[in-house]
């Protein structure tokens, strides 16, 4: 590895939309930043809110969990109820004095592979932007 | 990554704090937080006592991969990663000797697990489950870490950060197939019928197939006959063919097939189910007349509409007709044309003042005219489903610097194809509507709406407007000896067989072809005559043309209700709101949504010949589960840990499927999964707060090994 920091993204994404439109930007070769790693789920409901803690308290710089367009869902509702606890989070976040801005979540559908290439590059900017998390400030 | 295997203990505690201010969920946090590779990982129904061995195959898939990262070096870093006990790599891993690599080792090594390391598990994920599952293991011990489309692909040019990438997306993969369990697919009945939405030359050619193959076919159509967009055509290119000639035999056909259900003047309402056991609900709106056969079932024998058309004769209630694009006049009860099939005339409610003159007219003997009817609800149970809903043109006054709305003589070109038809307003005569006069001198601007990046109109081609106006050339030239065309064009693009053929006959037919898209249409107020602006791109010089008549190629665009349809079917939309394919290439007919097909425009643009092949194939594709007569599930459902479920209750109002509820077992209150209806999204498992819910191949303590063995390099 280079001598510059390399932010530690988690990417939390559905099945149905979101990873399906990062397919697409790969066969449409649109290049964005590598700083992001992806987990698949089913479908944004399944994430806990655990999930996002659990990564933060791991060490993770920022968090992006991506789904489907509202009303788009695979499973009708279920991006709605992540969104929902997502807000949770950001607010708990907040709470404990954690920049909110490293949790971001989108929703990029299947056919908008050039828009999830804008959303990491802009994730991964803006986690650049704020530096190392601090829960991995002290080690 | 590595480097921060030493500060574990100390996240640990940070950890802790965090979740301090969460009380009711910091027990769960500590049972995940140590999460134990392969060993206690306790589901239910299963045990997993052998240690687990994962063996990782890397590929190059020729250079897509292999081109952008350090194979060697990823190979290298995963022989390192926990429960690893064979790695190995292949040029293309989904070749028949890739995976007979897979199969060797499996055996050789006694792995449990199998990582593929390669492209998108949306692409080859079947692929390599039959090849785990040949090697003599669960194909759902299988993992793929997606190392192409998310990784080679979209990091060309950073060797080193793409390198780094696929060891971690290995070791998450790695994490993630330590824990997975043996799953069984459940295999599922499939009800022996299906429908069709969208009675167009799409919607009839799939259900006469389908009716053809055997299969009981529900033929929903909105409208009040069938035939949709190519009834109203007059011809079509490029053979010339009456449009009407050779779609009313299908209309016929479609009329009289014993296995086709045909529910004309009928919307689809609510859809649940699955593929095989689809419970759809249609709306029969209420059309005032009896068929024969319900006539028969309230006992007037003999009776019903036979289509006479007397009650027409006698409607005071005078309507513009949709048909003619509003370009000739119907009565409140109505028939689209004259050969509609069903045969049936339908009351519009909303225009009706329900005088009772109809039903005088009708008489006692036939008495097929309810003025009461309501609308009704029938459900139906399909194994699968044809969407065919087709399109609407694109309102193109928008584009107001061709003034159509507000010049009289500016028309579109479906009311081009109805002043031209034989059946039309005009009885074939084409007039200018300003005056009646025959025009002349006739302006074509094809890409009105369409290859238009303002904004206003569509970005997209709409596929048939060049052809579509070549043939009006044609027809004018034929029809009207001495009319000239004007055609002002962008590209000709005449794609298809025998379609560059007819742009040459055109040409020598002699229409006028001006490369350029139309600026602006000035009216003479006087005469009524049109200027039409533009550039000759090709002599560069601008042109202003002094013509009788307008036809603009109006652009195509999704029907408005497309949102209301995909939501009722869980289908989704490409970026333009064309209903989208399950892959562009490859599956073209299919949807995201097993069991729902797509066919005809509503997946997009395409002309009559494209449409009628993409329905035959989705009526072989929608008919495929149906023959088998079993489909096989994805076992992702939910199951219940019970000594963890407290009964509270939650998941089950969370549960879109209405798939989970709550018993009594030894005295309390637990969970139950109905696993024929849970489709496996996880949103239960999301919330519960005890931890109770188990997502097959999703499962927590799954999910939270890979997000430890990305941030805390594989140590848990």
């Amino acid at each position: 590895m280079s001598d510059a920091w390399k932010p530690k993204i988690l990417g939390m994404v559905c099945n149905w939309c979101s990873y399906a439109g990062a397919d697409l930007a790969g066969g449409g070769r649109i290049q964005y930043p590598p700083d992001i790693r992806i987990v698949r789920v089913m479908c944004t409901g399944r994430l806990d809110a655990l999930f996002v803690l659990k990564a933060f308290a791991d060490g993770a710089d920022g968090v992006l969990i991506s789904g489907c367009h509202f009303g788009d869902c695979h499973y009708l509702e279920g991006n709605y109820k992540a969104a929902k606890r997502m807000f949770m989070v950001k607010r708990l976040m907040k709470s404990i004095g954690l920049d909110d801005r490293r949790f971001r979540m989108t929703f990029v559908s299947a056919s908008e592979g050039a828009k999830w290439a804008k959303v990491v590059t802009n994730v991964v900017d803006t986690v650049k932007e704020l530096g190392p998390s601090p829960l991995t400030e002290n080690k | 990554m590595v480097e921060k295997k030493k500060t574990t203990t100390k996240k640990t505690e940070t950890k802790k704090q965090d979740t301090k201010k969460e009380a009711p969920v910091k027990q769960e946090v500590k049972k995940q937080a140590p999460a134990p590779a392969a060993k206690a990982v306790a589901a239910p129904g299963t045990t997993t006592k052998q240690e687990a061995r994962i063996g990782v195959f890397i590929c190059h898939c020729g250079t897509n991969i292999a081109g952008s990262m350090d194979i060697p070096a990823v190979q290298e870093y995963a022989k390192t990663l926990p429960n690893v006990a064979y790695v190995d790599n292949y040029k293309y891993m989904c070749s028949m000797p890739g995976q007979a690599v897979i199969s060797k080792a499996v055996k050789d090594n006694h792995l449990t697990g199998v990582v593929v390391s390669a492209c998108s598990p949306r692409l080859h994920e079947p692929t390599f489950r039959t090849a785990t599952k040949e090697a003599g293991i669960n194909p759902f011990r299988f993992e793929m870490a997606n190392i192409r489309e998310q990784n080679s692909w979209v990091h060309m040019h950073d060797r080193e950060g793409s390198t780094e990438k696929a060891k971690d997306a290995i070791r998450i993969a790695v994490a993630k197939a330590a824990l997975l369990q043996d799953l069984f697919p459940k295999t599922v009945p499939v009800e022996k019928a299906a429908m069709v939405v969208g009675a167009g030359v799409a919607g009839m050619q799939a259900a006469l197939d389908l009716a053809a193959a055997g299969i009981k076919t529900y033929l929903v159509e909105s409208d009040t006959s069938i035939g949709g967009r190519m009834s109203q055509l007059d011809k079509t290119f490029p053979t010339l063919d009456c449009s009407q000639c050779i779609l009313t035999p299908k209309m016929v056909d479609v009329g009289r097939a014993t296995m086709i259900d045909l529910m004309t003047y009928t919307e689809v309402d609510a859809v649940e189910g699955y593929i095989g056991n689809f419970d759809v609900t249609v709306r029969k709106k209420a059309r005032g007349v009896l068929t024969p056969a319900e006539a028969e079932a309230r006992g007037i024998v003999g009776g019903g509409c036979n289509g006479c058309g007397d009650c027409e004769a006698v409607c005071p209630v005078i309507k513009p007709n949709e048909f003619e694009v509003g370009m000739k006049p119907r009565k409140a009860i109505y028939i689209n044309h004259p050969q509609v099939v069903p045969l049936l005339y339908t009351i519009d409610f909303n225009t009706c003042i329900k005088c009772g003159l109809c039903v005088t007219a009708c008489g006692p003997e036939k008495k097929a005219i309810d003025l009461e009817s309501k609308d009704e609800f029938v459900k139906v149970k399909v194994g699968t489903v044809i969407l065919a809903t087709g399109y609407d043109i694109f309102p193109i006054e928008n584009k107001q610097e061709w003034g159509y709305k507000r010049y009289d003589n500016v028309i579109t070109s479906l009311e081009f194809e109805r002043l031209i038809c034989a059946s039309g307003p005009t009885g074939g005569h084409l007039v200018r509507p300003s005056d009646g006069e025959t025009p002349m001198r006739v302006a074509f601007v094809l890409c009105a709406g369409s290859r238009d990046n303002t904004g206003i109109g569509k970005p997209y081609c709409s596929r048939f407007c060049c052809m579509y106006s070549l043939k009006h050339a044609h027809q004018i030239t034929e029809k009207i000896p001495g009319c000239i065309p004007y055609i002002f064009y962008m590209d000709i693009r005449s794609f298809g067989k025998a379609y560059e053929e007819f742009y040459y006959r055109i040409q020598d037919e002699g229409a006028k072809f001006i490369r350029g898209r139309v600026a602006n249409i000035l009216e003479d107020p006087k005469t009524k005559n049109l200027h039409v602006y533009a550039d000759d791109t090709l002599l560069d010089r601008p042109v202003d043309m002094e013509v009788d008549l307008v036809v603009l190629a109006a652009a195509i665009q999704p029907k408005v209700d497309t949102n209301r349809t995909r939501k009722l079917f869980g289908v989704s939309c490409s970026q333009d709101g064309w209903l989208l394919e399950a892959h562009p290439k490859l599956n073209p007919c299919g949807t995201t949504t097993a069991g729902v097909f797509l066919a005809g425009v509503c997946q997009g643009p395409k002309d009559i010949p494209d449409t009628v092949a993409q329905a035959e194939g989705a009526a072989s594709a929608a008919s495929i589960p149906i023959h088998k007569g079993e489909v096989e599930l994805e076992p992702y459902f939910a199951t219940c840990i019970e000594e963890k479920c407290a009964g509270c209750g939650m998941c089950v109002n969370l549960c879109p499927y209405s798939a989970l509820s709550l018993v009594e077992k030894d005295g309390r209150q637990v969970m139950q999964v109905t696993e024929a209806k849970c489709k496996g999204c996880g949103t239960c498992g999301g919330f519960c707060p005890g931890g109770a819910i188990w997502m097959n191949h999703f499962a927590t303590p799954q999910i939270v090994a890979q997000i430890d063995a990305f941030l805390l390099g594989g140590e848990q």
